[in-house]
């Protein structure tokens, strides 16, 4: 599904003395089952953003156009836009509120009016995409699960509405390493198995760096700039304004470079640092 | 958006109204509301609008802001008005339909209608230039005395803190599972009312389970930090009556003296004066 | 270094999940002795007991086995547990929930007015605490106008402002973005500084770096226990036990499996002092 946004305002608390401008001049392009992320400090508008792009908040002024559809127009189908946009909060894990976890992942497909036999194959599609045992844990009640198994029920249960692109706000905050590493690796599944448009924002580089096709930097409700992985992170001195920091292989090669080692290139993940640290020592011994 | 309600109306500012103690400006406001229900003409109103606009005024809160807080009663005051209009016998101005209206009624309308808006005015000035944790205090002082008869002063004064705290957090968290559970195409504005009290489930749930979290949360943190209720605990913020406050309470024994006055003296010795 | 300030003695705890006959041993045996001044930094995954130690220092949590000390008070004796509770404060893992007060000052004097410290030294305690950790000129501001980081920089100064001799985190930054993760690791490392004892829960392994003791817990039970660099060389183990090792650390893993001869390096000065000299 392809999402495209343009010229995107918005504010806050109009005409009270909390008034505040969220989001101005926003435009962004994303093509259908693209992986692009969304990096920039907490209050640049990463989350006012997404939360349009589904219909949530309501544009104060621009388009957001879905599939090429303006879903601001009169006589837009807004749930079944909610359908095709999926969206995941910050902690999503509190979304969840039904007795067992297969009515809950089921109230997304109920609400949709599918039957009964289309709402359970969803339930065990969704649940298996995002790594849950069916036979040992659709009986359960969500709230004892682990904060990882949480949080893929709360991924399951947007998954099963059958979205054509899938938003994740932070998916992974909060979560220790081994649940962290979980999710990042079900979210590229679910999108090499559906080949859906997968929209990310994270604080992480690294994972920035490592699964996305492009980035969209934002500062102030704006955004700031874009590029692939390698084209946004080779433009140091503009992250730095915009309050970030760099992927940690990227910044090691940095440090080396200042230290007078001579690192070819920029090293996004872990493999490619060895790489090319290899290289070099390769080359120093040499 | 949630984010648009401002919690207990509250303009920031640093006026005298706004400095002065909180516990006088919750008797005088008290005071000022039965002081309403002492006037019985017009004339009486007159001295009530005055005191007001001199308060509004020294204030700085825009007069816009504070009508802006009538919106909400609007109905009631409508009620109100109509009630009167076309309940209270006398002698028959119009009709319409079944109902009269009397010249008593309009009177009494206009009387009654008048009475409900400087009530509103009145009160929502005190919230309008105290802040809530400031009249937290004030209750928390005021209340004091009252505990040898088993009134928990501290207690109380603890909750509305702690309320007044987490009703921002609590907000944001119901605006975030609102539209989390939209996301996932529920659906709160249709149907029958059964359907959509059903409908808050998804809701309420996550929503109480969010509150004891916090709760649990801060039970413990209070501990850590040796809270053990209010013995022996000193405090911040400790009230004191200053000049200000003497000329406030000046000022104000001038409006009730009129206003007493005005309805009490004998008709010519006081209007003679106007 | 000086004195043991926190001792545990074989502790266990215990408790019982609803419909098991069985109770759980969230901590089974720990011994551990923290030394007064130091930075200890307590790693382990979710469910490990880690945070369960935290609340037995403080006496939020009471052994039902063995026991704790702290600055020689024992936790299980009722007597003592405003002692104890004012010198081993504790900083807990969301923000939000930990701030009693809608404003910034009145949430710091929380604590000093719980112990019954006079308004005018509570004012000054107020000033100095919020000045160290950065959060003065936000005194009159509520905490729902704050960033996460900015709010655990409050939360912080609240347990500075009762004077403590050491202060327990109990993963302070799992909720943080980098920037707030950055802030409030400054405050710790400042804090250390000034001589507080630090025992910092995390599942970060880049801020165990810092700490001069790491301690990991695996199932209740102490698994790895020395220096930084000691602990973090034993890479079989931490993949084990399902965590992470710092970036340069398995850098330098990857690099020796290679046959380069890369020292024990844990920080990325470390690294660029090797690879550049």
């Amino acid at each position: 599904m392809s999402i495209v946004v343009k010229n995107l305002r918005h504010v806050y608390g109009e005409g009270t003395p909390y008034e505040s401008v969220a989001l101005d001049d926003v435009s962004l392009e994303i093509a259908d089952g693209e992986f692009v992320s969304i990096i920039g400090h907490t209050g640049s508008g990463k989350s006012t953003l997404v939360q349009h792009l589904n219909g949530i908040l309501k544009p104060k002024s621009g388009e957001v156009l879905v599939g090429g559809v303006n879903i601001a127009a009169k006589g837009v189908n807004l749930p079944e836009v909610r359908r095709k946009i999926g969206l995941l909060f910050q902690y999503p894990e509190y979304q969840l509120f039904e007795e067992t976890l297969y009515k809950d992942i089921a109230f997304g497909p109920t609400n949709l009016g599918l039957s009964a036999d289309a709402v359970d194959s969803r339930v065990r599609e969704a649940m298996a995409l995002t790594g849950l045992d069916f036979d040992a844990l659709s009986e359960r009640s969500p709230f004892e699960l682990s904060g990882g198994q949480k949080r893929k029920a709360a991924i399951a249960g947007v998954l099963a509405m059958g979205p054509e692109a899938l938003v994740l706000d932070e998916p992974t905050a909060g979560l220790d390493p081994r649940s962290h590493r979980d999710i990042l690796a079900m979210i590229r599944r679910i999108r090499e198995e559906r080949g859906i448009t997968i929209i990310l924002i994270s604080h992480n580089m690294g994972d920035v760096a490592e699964v996305s096709d492009r980035v969209y930097v934002m500062d102030g409700g704006r955004i700031a700039f874009f590029g692939t992985p390698a084209q946004v992170f080779a433009n140091k001195a503009r992250l730095k304004q915009s309050g970030l920091g760099l992927p940690p292989t990227l910044e090691l090669a940095e440090l080396l470079r200042a230290g007078g080692a001579d690192i070819e290139g920029d090293p996004l993940t872990l493999d490619e640092a060895v790489e090319l640290i290899d290289a070099y020592l390769e080359r120093r011994g040499a | 958006m949630i984010r648009d309600i401002t919690i207990g109306q509250f303009y920031p500012g640093e006026s005298g109204v706004h400095r002065l103690d909180p516990r006088l400006k919750l008797i005088l406001t008290i005071a000022f509301i039965v002081s309403l229900f002492v006037v019985r003409d017009f004339l009486g109103y007159g001295v009530v609008v005055l005191a007001l606009g001199a308060v509004v005024a020294a204030s700085r809160v825009p007069l816009g802001f504070i009508l802006r807080g009538l919106k909400a009663i609007f109905i009631i005051i409508i009620f109100t008005f109509t009630m009167n209009m076309f309940m209270t016998a006398g002698e028959v101005l119009f009709r319409i339909g079944v109902l009269t209206v009397t010249k008593e009624g309009l009177y009494n309308a206009v009387f009654m209608g008048l009475r409900l808006v400087f009530l509103i005015i009145g009160s929502s000035l005190l919230t309008l230039t105290t802040k809530p944790i400031k009249l937290t205090d004030g209750i928390e002082s005021l209340l004091k005395p009252l505990k040898g008869l088993g009134v928990p002063a501290h207690e109380l004064a603890m909750m509305m803190t702690i309320a007044l705290r987490f009703i921002p957090t609590l907000l944001e968290e119901t605006d975030k599972i609102m539209k989390a559970q939209m996301a996932r195409g529920a659906d709160f504005e249709t149907g029958s009312i059964f359907r959509r009290a059903r409908s808050l489930v998804p809701i309420l749930v996550p929503l109480f389970i969010s509150a004891f979290r916090i709760a649990q949360d801060l039970a413990m943190a209070m501990e850590a930090r040796c809270y053990r209720g209010g013995d022996g605990r000193t405090k911040l913020h400790e009230l004191k009556f200053r000049r200000r406050d003497a000329v406030a309470v000046l000022l104000a024994c001038v409006y009730f003296a009129l206003l007493i006055g005005e309805r009490f003296l004998p008709a010519w010795i006081f209007k003679g004066y106007f | 270094m000086g004195k043991d300030i926190i001792v545990l003695d074989a502790l266990t705890y215990e408790y019982r999940k609803e419909d098991e006959e069985q109770p759980v041993k969230a901590l089974d045996g720990v011994s551990l002795s923290v030394a007064e001044g130091s930075f200890t930094a307590v790693l382990g995954k979710n469910g490990s007991g880690k945070s369960t130690l935290a609340k037995n220092i403080n006496a939020l949590l009471l052994p039902s086995g063995g026991a704790v000390y702290v600055d020689g008070f024992n936790t299980a004796d009722e007597a003592h547990v405003w002692e104890i509770r004012q010198r081993a404060g504790m900083v807990f893992q969301n923000p939000d929930n930990q701030l009693v007060s809608a404003i910034v000052e009145d949430d710091v004097a929380f604590g000093p007015e719980n112990l019954g410290v006079a308004t005018e030294e509570i004012k000054l305690r107020i000033e100095r605490s919020l000045k160290s950790v950065g959060m003065y000129e936000f005194r009159k501001k509520g905490p729902h106008m704050l960033s996460g980081g900015q709010k655990q920089r409050v939360a912080i100064a609240g347990v500075i402002a009762m004077r403590p001799k050491c202060v327990i985190f109990d993963e302070p930054t799992a909720m943080l973005d980098p920037k707030g993760r950055e802030e409030v690791m400054d405050v710790i490392r400042m804090l250390h500084g000034e001589g507080v004892t630090i025992v910092l829960i995390t599942h970060f392994m880049e801020e165990a770096v810092h700490a001069d003791r790491v301690v990991i817990l695996d199932d209740g039970r102490v698994a790895l226990d020395g220096t930084p660099e000691e602990v973090f060389l034993e890479m079989e183990a931490i993949r084990e036990m399902a965590l992470d090792a710092p970036l340069v650390v398995e850098l330098a893993d990857r690099l020796r499996r290679r046959g380069w001869d890369v020292p024990p390096v844990i920080k990325m000065e470390e690294m660029v002092e090797y690879l550049c000299r």
